[in-house]
């Protein structure tokens, strides 16, 4: 079945356009709502966590405390009472599980709805996941098989207290604690997330991959995931995100750190598909997220691919900082906003060593009300000898009422450094809609089919499980966006 | 099969279609002819039922049904095709992929099942050969790049693939050289049959040698004022418009 038909037949199946607009009935529990050092105390004490990730944890929060929440973004929100929400909520009742026997079957259902694959298509599809619902993570597979290749895939809950010594090293030397407001507040109350270490010379044996969802209601989440690649090692990554409806906002502010040492890659995959708010603009997710890769390795490679449809705000840089000679930082992104969403989203490349090369290939959406902004970052310091950016910028409308803009930021420092950058704005023209409804093809998944074919090169970057996924989520956050 | 009574069509509150009558029976090739701006594009929009064009007054019942009240993607399902004067590109949507997504929303609307990749692709090689649509083309994104020859072959493999009832081809003879017209008129020429009934539109009388059309009519300022057999094409290849123009102005 082609791309746009299946779309077609996907969405006259689910009925409704947002299709993980359910709530689970399932007892939490959660801190007390605020936010102060006691909630802090709280979550690190829920975690059993030692003194010094505690230290760490107050010492984020008190910094965060002096900070001013950033307003440069393009998008416009009411002010977050952050004493207004819960930081912490973890499903009643959970004991470690040693096998998915023991897990709430109402969560099993849950996943069920989300299509995630947790049992035997597992196998077939070659995916292990780690599921983070809400908080806490409730089911890990597939650790047989990656232990086996030495590679650890666990809850950052868990690495904090079986590899303190790696995540000591690791944690926070790329996105510091001081690094910005909602990544200095995830300093403070992350609750939990995914760590990944694959040693030298391993190439992860699968794919790996993290669903997370927001469940409870007034909940923030603050994942944090930690990603080591060690010298010459492989690992490819995927997050899907899904929040039901609501009419509330929920904060969700995440941090994501890559190390990539030497002749090391790292690819990592985002779907974003939280809850974006109704037709007028009601609830949805704020999505301010911290995730940033380092090249520390000579020859290192850290590529990031985002598909992000969902979220009423975006506030999202997946950057790179290539530091080691002859490191590559890739960026390819598919921001899709529709009804009142806004999308401020984009990356930085730093170049620091020599032959350091980046590209980025970003296709920004915009339709209903929407506004879509790329911002974006190529910094070439004064020892990136030969350094190399090509940088692709399109845009799409659909519809006269929304947004796209570009704001792209080029520094350089090295005469040798050298830069490119291509925008392109256009509309979805009226003749390319005729042409599909003469040849049969209904205007939803003609939309569908010249979107898909408008972020092709960034589709491709996707593994190919994930693609098909991807696909047709674009087809239908866009449906009705036509006439 | 395709019956057009006193049309009137209005672009922008313009009238283009001021009274046009058509009978188009199953079967049969039919010409167009008319100078620029006589309607002959607006006809054929109307008939595919493209957006900003109205119907004012008069009728199209197409097989017995209001032609008018049907969505575009419907009349394409219910066998109607138009190839278009100026096929449009579509970047990053391979050409096979749009032709078993167009193929497949026709079959469903029908109730059909969808063909699957291997089946479409059977089914496209077929007809691909005849007009020379080479397997590099049908990767391509649609229509990106494709000379005037090979969009216009591409439009008429779309007219082999969908097997309509009535096809509408307009302007298909413009742009091309005289190999690639002889290529799409024969592929226009196979695809004849007693149940299928074309409606041929075009400015000049070089496509009509080689898509000998059972009759002939001439549009004017939106309406027919002059109807006849092949021969009349020779005729107005020789004598030009005017003279049938300046009877209706």
């Amino acid at each position: 079945m082609s791309i746009a038909a299946e779309t077609k037949a996907h969405v006259a199946e689910i009925g409704e356009k947002y299709k993980y607009g359910f709530v689970t009935d399932i007892e939490m529990e959660r801190a007390p709502k605020g936010l102060s050092e006691d909630t802090v105390r709280y979550i690190s004490a829920k975690k059993g966590e030692p003194d010094w990730m505690l230290e760490w944890r107050l010492g984020a929060f008190r910094r965060w405390l002096s900070m001013k929440e950033p307003d440069w973004a393009r998008v416009q929100y009411p002010k977050i009472d952050y004493q207004d929400a819960y930081y912490y909520a973890a499903p009643k009742n959970t004991p470690k599980k040693q096998s998915l026997d023991e897990v709430d079957p109402k969560l099993l259902e849950t996943y069920k709805k989300l299509g995630i694959p947790l049992h035997e298509q597992m196998a077939l599809a070659g995916v292990a996941v780690d599921a983070v619902f809400d908080s806490v993570s409730v089911a890990t597979t597939f650790k047989e098989k990656l232990n086996e290749a030495g590679v650890i895939f666990c809850p950052i809950s868990e690495a904090i207290r079986d590899y303190p010594d790696l995540v000591k090293k690791y944690l926070g030397t790329v996105v510091p604690v001081t690094d910005n407001y909602f990544a200095t507040l995830n300093s403070a109350v992350f609750s939990d997330g995914t760590f990944v270490f694959v040693p030298k010379g391993v190439r992860c044996p699968m794919e790996l991959s993290t669903y997370f969802r927001i469940n409870a209601s007034e909940t923030g989440q603050f994942e944090r995931t930690l990603i080591i690649a060690d010298e010459g090692s492989y690992v490819s990554y995927l997050e899907g995100c899904t929040a039901p409806k609501r009419d509330e906002n929920q904060l969700h502010a995440a941090v994501v750190e890559l190390v990539a040492l030497d002749d090391a890659e790292i690819k990592y995959s985002t779907v974003q598909n939280w809850y974006p708010g109704d037709e007028n603009g009601l609830g949805g997710i704020f999505n301010f997220v911290t995730k940033r890769g380092d090249c520390r390795g000579r020859k290192s490679k850290i590529s990031w691919t985002q598909v992000e449809t969902g979220s009423a705000i975006t506030w999202k840089y997946p950057s790179c900082i290539l530091r080691g000679d002859g490191s590559v930082g890739e960026f390819y992104s598919i921001a899709i906003a529709n009804n009142f969403q806004q999308a401020d989203t984009g990356t930085k490349m730093i170049h620091l060593g020599a032959n350091t090369r980046s590209r980025i290939i970003s296709k920004g959406i915009s339709a209903g009300r929407a506004q879509n902004t790329y911002r974006g970052l190529v910094s070439v310091y004064g020892k990136a000898k030969n350094a190399r950016n090509y940088t692709q910028c399109d845009s799409l409308l659909i519809g006269g009422d929304c947004g796209a803009h570009t704001v792209p930021y080029i520094e350089s420092r090295n005469p040798t450094a050298r830069i490119e950058h291509e925008a392109t704005t256009s509309k979805i023209a009226e003749d390319q809609l005729f042409y599909c409804l003469a040849r049969g093809i209904p205007q939803d998944e003609a939309v569908s089919l010249i979107v898909n074919g408008f972020c092709k090169e960034v589709l491709q970057q996707l593994p190919m499980e994930f693609a098909v996924e991807a696909q047709k989520l674009v087809g239908i956050s866009l449906e009705g966006s036509v006439g | 099969m395709l019956d057009i009574r006193n049309l009137h069509v209005a672009v922008d509150g313009k009238e283009i279609l001021r009274g046009l009558t058509l009978r188009i029976e199953a079967g049969q090739v039919h010409a167009i002819m008319g100078p620029n701006g006589s309607g002959k594009s607006t006809l054929s929009y109307i008939l595919a039922g493209r957006a900003g064009y109205e119907i004012t007054e008069g009728s199209i019942t197409y097989d017995g049904e209001d032609l008018a009240a049907l969505a575009p993607e419907a009349r394409a399902a219910k066998g109607v095709f138009l190839a278009m004067q100026y096929p449009v590109e579509i970047p990053g949507v391979t050409t096979m992929t749009f032709l078993k997504t167009a193929l497949n929303s026709q079959r469903r609307q029908r109730g059909e099942p969808d063909l699957d990749a291997v089946g479409v692709l059977k089914l496209v090689r077929a007809k691909a050969k005849m007009l020379n649509v080479t397997e590099e083309m049908l990767k391509r994104a649609l229509n990106v790049g494709f000379s005037g020859g090979e969009k216009k072959r591409l439009e008429i493999l779309q007219m082999a693939l969908f097997e309509p009832r009535l096809a509408i081809l307009d302007e298909t003879d413009s742009g091309l050289d005289i190999d690639a017209l002889r290529l799409v008129a024969e592929g226009v020429n196979t695809l004849r049959g007693p149940s299928r009934a074309m409606l041929v539109i075009t400015h000049y009388q070089r496509l009509l040698d080689y898509i000998v059309p059972d009759r002939i009519h001439v549009l004017a300022r939106g309406r027919i004022v002059a109807e006849g057999g092949k021969e009349l094409a020779l005729e107005l290849e020789a004598r030009g418009y005017d003279h049938l123009v300046k009877d209706v102005a």
